[in-house]
């Protein structure tokens, strides 16, 4: 193999799984360092202003980050970024003095931001700074788009969200809520430099089988649903519920049916248990909450009699391979499941819909009625348009809102000045020795072995009587300081000065991982087999020096490392060295922690 | 070293030997010696060796005497038995142990201080009665743990840390032990485990006294231009004579020998010592000849490496005696203590 070009930003970065993995490539190391150092504003302020919403994300994250999270390679369990983010937010202090200063003098250039929800929150956080002037379209009377209309209070508080909205729209943002957009043509003739769609997935998928129309006073679209919740439209459900969907918002919505007087509350979904799209948190929170979740259960019919839905029949089915790396249902030829219910929540899915949107205004779709869009730009055809969120590429998640929200702003301020769409900004990188001493580095290199902490939840039986008493109570100080020392430290770098090594083998005999080998060079897949210890996850890399003198190289294999410094500590010559790379993912105004 | 302990998660896909056990399992605790000690690697060669023998650690004794080479059982094997000895008496120590208890493996750690100045007179003992041990001589050429003067086995006109040429000759381990009847003589490097760890295994199976004089650099005091201990030197002047692969009896032989330039040997425990000649016409089994060899080599300034010496008729103190065929702990009392009427009987013979 070649040497590892380590001066690439992006070698460093993917070391950094968590960050790696995150849409808006928050420096989460860095902060969760600071939390364990009680500096929580600070904390907050990277999470500001990486991702916008620390305080909803730290709710209601999808958290890719954690899956990727190192220590769950090393030790089970990953570290619990999410709720992590979610103390920096519970403690940092006021950060009205570090927010962007808004220019009094704009730059004469106006952009439409259409839905408030956080794509387009995050476009404005990014050009308001800048001097441009930004107008919000949204149909509901209060910003916030999803996170307000879908995440349930008990999982997100509206003071919470109110306070990062408004960090936003207290920049002078021109809303123009309560106004429907029926047009995109009309924005566009309102003269703006600039038009951003963030309207996200706003129409839940339907379900046609027999009985739909009957029994269709019985059964609420999801997403619709929980929208009339949050909105105080809907105070109450029947007695016994049936939720259809093995999603996030499936969870969502039978535990908010809990709240609203549902006492037999069950989940139906077609699929198997680990094949379900919920997070696995999510469906614990419902279990939690007694309701049972049923899976290979395909449903066939709306049962009604005299006008009132009696319940929902199903097929059972078996998930078995179906020859491409999937499953398939084949059903098991026993007697269908017949399920009494008072009402069914449909939450089987969420399309995108563009019915505002003129189809002869040089805005081409794709055949399956999606814009299309340039995935680096976000540009549509139009080269005024750009798309953002779920309405861009199809559902995701908030994190993906606020990253498609930043790469929008950098599009959209090239475009007003001039300059082209690809010319992207590079991130900003440092990479710094932490060396304080002989055995001394500026970051806690004591690889805590304690499992992951659970964050504590409020006593059920008040949750359930009131649906906006927020059920997770966050980690104390203590724990989140017990929990941020389970970080590795992944973004202190093991950066390897071939010309120092004098080849001793002292790193190689302390690390605890086995992870460091000095072997003659060969291609990936040879050297993989190789190495001291099995090299099998071939997604993470191998760092490879240049030649030594005794003409082999020194190999590390990233997967495991614990990033404990042992290397650097034995080493005789400094040729290993624990450097800290931080990495700031660049935005339209130029700003980085 | 370190402050920290070496944290303790290992990685989940570590290879495991017959014992079910990791090469992590023979570790002992956190090194206090310099960091980049070649002993360290020593010690880190010594456990990758066991691990591979599937040996069971608590049939292991480990045994040192003074100085920085002799602290190192401590960071390796820390379930086996140990013994720390006076300055230059381990080889004493050990020939007691193993006389006393035959069935556990002996594995002797000095240095070139231990070794060849304050304790060589207990080293030639113990190599002339063959005590069945595995010595291991962590060999840097100087006395580390008082700032770096010469040892005995410095080599004549090598250069100290601050200048001094050193007048005197050097003490060659390797000779001696030779001269003194070792039926196992090597000598290896810190700095190359793919040679040292068959060494290693080879002299754990070899039943008798077996010898590995081990260069290992002293990072702190001997590793400087001018030295002929440092890591660069030795690379330098590396004279492999012979490589070689150690077969456990269990496992089937695969490789591919040349019968003209190797040579094979099984030991009494059954494991296969190959050794592959990479000096066309040297001969490991002609002491004399290895003797005049090695002499050969480090006159033109070469350092030979590699099993220099095997006697393949191994033969350890316990034949010469004749002792008991079990260790004295399983003897019954009977046994251990005859009584009266046999002490006569034995002083009568002698009348």
């Amino acid at each position: 193999m070649l040497p590892t070009d380590i001066t690439d930003p992006s070698y460093f970065h993917k070391v950094v799984d968590c960050q790696w993995a995150c849409p808006a490539h928050t420096p989460v190391p860095e902060y969760i360092r600071l939390i364990a150092d009680e500096r929580y504003t600070d904390a907050y302020m990277i999470n500001w202003v990486s991702n916008v919403f620390p305080g909803v994300l730290g709710r209601t994250c999808d958290r890719p980050c954690e899956p990727a999270c190192r220590r769950g390679r090393t030790h089970e369990k990953p570290v619990a970024i999410c709720r992590l983010k979610r103390v920096a937010a519970d403690y940092r202090g006021d950060i009205s003095d570090r927010l962007p200063e808004i220019p009094v003098q704009k730059n004469g250039k106006r952009i439409a931001l259409i839905g408030a929800g956080p794509a387009s929150l995050t476009v404005a956080r990014d050009l308001m700074p800048l001097g441009y002037e930004c107008v919000l379209f949204d149909r509901e009377k209060l910003g916030g788009g999803m996170m307000r209309s879908q995440i349930p209070s008990f999982r997100l508080p509206a003071s919470v969200l109110d306070e990062e909205v408004d960090m936003i729209l207290d920049m002078g943002v021109e809303c123009r809520f309560g106004e429907y957009v029926d047009s995109l043509k009309s924005v566009l003739n309102e003269s703006f430099d600039a038009v951003f769609v963030g309207t996200g997935a706003p129409r839940g998928r339907d379900l046609q089988i027999p009985g739909r129309e009957e029994a269709a006073p019985f059964i609420s679209i999801g997403i619709d649903w929980l929208a009339g919740v949050a909105f105080e439209h809907t105070d109450t459900i029947g007695k016994r519920v049936i939720v259809l969907g093995g999603g996030n918002t499936a969870m969502d919505c039978c535990r908010t049916a809990r709240r609203l007087g549902g006492e037999d509350v069950r989940v139906v979904v077609r699929s198997g248990f680990d094949e379900m799209k919920a997070s696995e948190w999510e469906k614990e929170d419902a279990i939690a909450e007694d309701i049972p979740i049923f899976n290979n259960h395909v449903p066939k019919e709306f049962v009604v009699e005299d006008g009132k839905l009696k319940g929902v029949r199903f097929e059972t089915v078996n998930r078995v391979p179906d020859g491409k790396g999937g499953l398939t249902s084949v059903p098991t030829g026993q007697d269908p499941v017949f399920m009494e219910c008072d009402h069914v929540l449909l939450a089987i899915g969420q399309e995108n819909a563009f019915p505002w949107i003129e189809r002869d205004i040089g805005l081409t779709f794709n055949e399956w009625e999606m814009p299309v869009v340039n995935e680096t730009t976000l540009q549509s055809t139009h080269p005024k348009v750009f798309f953002g969120g779920d309405a861009a590429l199809g559902p995701k998640n908030i994190i993906w809102a606020a990253a498609h929200g930043h790469q929008a702003a950098i599009s959209i301020h090239n475009l007003c000045q001039g300059i082209p769409l690809t010319d992207r900004p590079p991130p900003t990188v440092t990479l710094a020795s932490q060396k304080m001493g002989i055995h001394e580095w500026s970051y806690e290199n004591d690889i805590a072995n304690a499992q992951r902490f659970v964050v504590p939840h409020a006593e059920k039986e008040k949750a359930l009587k009131d649906r906006k008493l927020e059920v997770e109570l966050g980690f104390d100080e203590e724990l989140a300081f017990r929990e941020a020392a389970r970080c590795l430290n992944c973004d202190v770098q093991t950066v390897f000065d071939g010309p120092k090594c004098i080849e001793c083998d002292s790193c190689v005999d302390i690390c605890p991982m086995d992870c460091i080998s000095f072997v003659p060079n060969g291609t990936e897949d040879d050297l993989r087999t190789r190495l001291n210890a099995p090299a099998e996850n071939a997604e993470q890399e191998l760092y490879v020096s240049p030649e030594l003198k005794t003409k082999r190289v020194m190999v590390k294999d990233e997967d495991l490392c614990l990033h404990c410094g042992m290397c650097a500590e034995r080493c005789p010559t400094a040729a290993w060295d624990m450097q800290k790379f931080l990495y700031n993912e660049a935005q339209a105004n130029g700003s980085s922690v | 070293m370190s402050y920290l302990p070496k944290p303790s998660v290992r990685h989940p896909k570590l290879k495991r030997n017959a014992l079910g056990l990791t090469h992590r399992d023979y570790e002992g605790n956190l090194s206090t010696l310099c960091a980049g000690c070649g002993h360290d690697s020593i010690s880190a060669a010594i456990i990758q060796s066991c691990f591979e023998m599937d040996l069971p650690a608590h049939r292991i004794a480990k045994l040192s005497g003074i100085g920085c080479s002799s602290k190192t059982p401590t960071y390796f094997l820390g379930q086996s038995h140990g013994f720390n000895t006076v300055h230059g008496r381990m080889p004493s120590v050990a020939t007691g142990a193993s006389l006393a208890n035959r069935d556990l493996i002996y594995i002797g750690v000095s240095g070139d201080g231990d070794t060849a100045s304050i304790g060589l007179g207990q080293f030639s003992h113990a190599v002339r009665r063959q005590t069945n041990m595995l010595y291991i001589v962590e060999n840097n050429g100087t006395y580390g743990l008082t700032k770096g003067q010469f040892s005995a086995t410095n080599d004549y006109g090598s250069k100290a840390k601050k200048g001094a040429i050193n007048p005197y000759q050097a003490i060659d381990l390797v000779s001696l032990a030779l001269q003194l009847g070792a039926g196992f003589v090597a000598r290896s490097f810190s700095g190359d485990k793919t040679q040292l760890i068959p060494l290693i295994k080879a002299g754990i199976s070899y039943r008798g006294f077996a010898l590995i004089d081990c260069i290992s650099p002293c990072v702190t005091f001997n590793n400087h231009d001018g030295s002929k201990k440092s890591f660069d030197y030795v690379r330098e002047h590396n004279h492999a004579m012979l490589k070689t692969d150690v077969i456990p009896e269990k496992e089937q032989i695969t490789a591919e020998y040349d019968e003209g330039t190797s040579v094979s040997v099984t030991l009494h425990d059954g494991a296969n010592i190959h050794l592959r000649k990479l000096d066309a016409d040297y001969d490991p089994h002609d002491r004399v000849a290895a003797l005049a060899h090695v002499q050969k080599v480090q006159a033109e300034g070469e350092i030979p490496t590699g099993l220099i010496y095997l006697d393949r008729e191994e033969s350890d103190l316990h034949e010469i005696l004749n002792t008991a065929a079990v260790p004295l702990n399983a003897l019954d009392s009977d046994r251990l203590c005859p009584g009266e009427a046999q002490l006569a009987e034995i002083n009568q013979a002698l009348r």
